[in-house]
């Protein structure tokens, strides 16, 4: 019982999945530990929510395993899903129920359901009990969707792009909730996301999928102390930029080019050294920076030449 | 205490915080002994993760700007910090910079400026405190 620290609340190991001929998750492995904010990044189609489906247990492996909170949720959906909180883009409540029948019904599936809880958020959210879900603006259905994901303070928030297409007040009270979940001792979110300075903001782990592979996955302040953008500058210009160990994608041209590096600085600055060239300028990068130059970097490198 | 984040220029979250208690500190809108919020709440405020409020504020400790008490609460130090006079003269500094950027392009010489601060501190009347 003890080790807290080290508590993995989910453990994917080795997940394959195929829709038909496509691959849409390749070989992925990762470990969510308890407390943690865990960002899940990626382009449209990269997988994610393929991935979330498998935590829920709405998919089940075909190759490797899928593990919360120590089991498995496809073959015990009622032990996991009893602790998990979820809201998803599709947001699918039932649209003919009013928001007080809404909140009746999904009380009876937890019973670590609060009252006392779901009526503060009710009035938090201006919630009218007497409204039909189906009549509620996408702002208030995403609201009463938060609403039956926190009234029975889950161990375990997932969101999927919760704040896709949604007004600015709306994801302020989604990333109050993502704080609120963690800021209550022991508590963990999973969320997907677009809004890179969202992940940025609330996430303490980042894990980047992109063609169904996970790209880099690691705590948030590793990620931005392993990548920086470098402006190289050459003694005579070139027609294209140098072959530099580490470099995602170049920018430039003549004497100067600038790249968004992976690596230590260190290591780096060696490299560009050993091409010839001299760092005039050494930056850090945004969250959505590092993205770009990654989602770029893997098509780039298999289909020139 | 009034926190900005802006998440476009590249500055990490929890170094704006630092940066930001620094100005509010040197600048005197925040004294010695006043309290900083608690982690969790100043997470809830900004909607940040608390990991990135306790970085800053141990940042902040280990600078000599804030001290953590026994029991709890973390508060401006009230031993005028070394750090003090510089971050006073950073924050001077950026102002005295825009000022001359601007003199600059409105074509007033330096001795005019400096002829202008002159009087308008005249005009402010006698300076509080010390020195």
């Amino acid at each position: 019982m003890n080790g807290d620290a080290a508590e993995k609340i989910i453990e994917i190991v080795g997940l394959t999945r195929r829709f038909g001929a496509k691959r849409a998750l390749r070989d992925v492995s990762l470990t969510v530990p308890r407390g943690s904010v865990f960002g899940l990044v990626g382009p449209n189609g990269s997988g994610k929510t393929t991935l979330i489906k498998h935590v829920l247990g709405l998919l089940r492996a075909q190759t490797g395993s899928v593990r919360v909170f120590g089991r498995d949720p496809v073959r015990d959906p009622a032990g996991v899903l009893v602790r998990v909180g979820c809201l998803t883009e599709e947001n699918d409540l039932p649209g003919w129920m009013r928001v007080d029948e809404l909140i009746r019904y999904m009380r009876a599936f937890y019973p670590a359901w609060s009252d006392a809880y779901a009526e503060e958020l009710r009035q938090a959210f201006a919630l009218d009990p007497a409204a039909k879900v189906r009549t509620l603006s996408k702002g208030q259905r995403a609201r009463a969707g938060l609403l039956v994901a926190l009234a029975y303070r889950p161990d375990l928030l997932v969101l999927d792009e919760p704040s896709s297409g949604l007004d600015p007040l709306v994801r302020r009270d989604i990333l109050a909730a993502i704080i609120r979940t963690i800021t209550e001792d022991g508590r963990t979110v999973l969320f997907s996301s677009h809004l890179l300075e969202e992940v940025e903001r609330v996430a303490d782990h980042v894990a980047m999928i992109h063609q169904g592979r996970i790209v880099f996955d690691a705590p948030l302040d590793e990620i931005r102390a392993t990548h920086r953008r470098l402006t190289l500058q050459f003694a005579e210009a070139r027609p294209r930029p140098p072959e530099l160990a580490g470099a995602l994608a170049w920018e430039g041209a003549g004497r100067e080019w600038t790249a968004v590096c992976a690596g230590q600085s260190g290591g780096l600055r060696a490299a560009a050294e050993a091409v010839g060239g001299r760092i005039v300028e050494e930056q850090d990068l945004r969250l959505d920076e590092i993205f770009l130059a990654r989602a770029g970097a893997v098509p780039v490198a298999s289909t020139k030449e | 205490m009034h926190i900005h984040l802006s998440p476009n220029d590249g500055v990490p979250i929890y170094l704006q915080i630092v940066q930001q208690v620094k100005y509010l500190v040197a600048s005197g809108r925040l004294t010695p002994n006043d309290e900083l919020p608690p982690i969790r709440a100043l997470a809830e405020r900004l909607l940040v993760n608390p990991n990135t409020v306790g970085r800053a504020y141990r940042e902040l400790e280990a600078a000599g700007v804030v001290v953590t008490r026994r029991g709890g609460g973390t508060h401006v130090s009230d031993a005028a910090s070394p750090l003090a006079r510089g971050e006073r003269l950073d924050v001077l500094t950026k102002r005295i910079d825009a000022l001359l950027a601007e003199s600059r392009q409105m074509n007033f010489s330096i001795d005019e400026v400096l002829d202008l601060i002159r009087r308008r501190d005249r005009a402010m009347g006698s300076r509080p405190g010390k020195e």
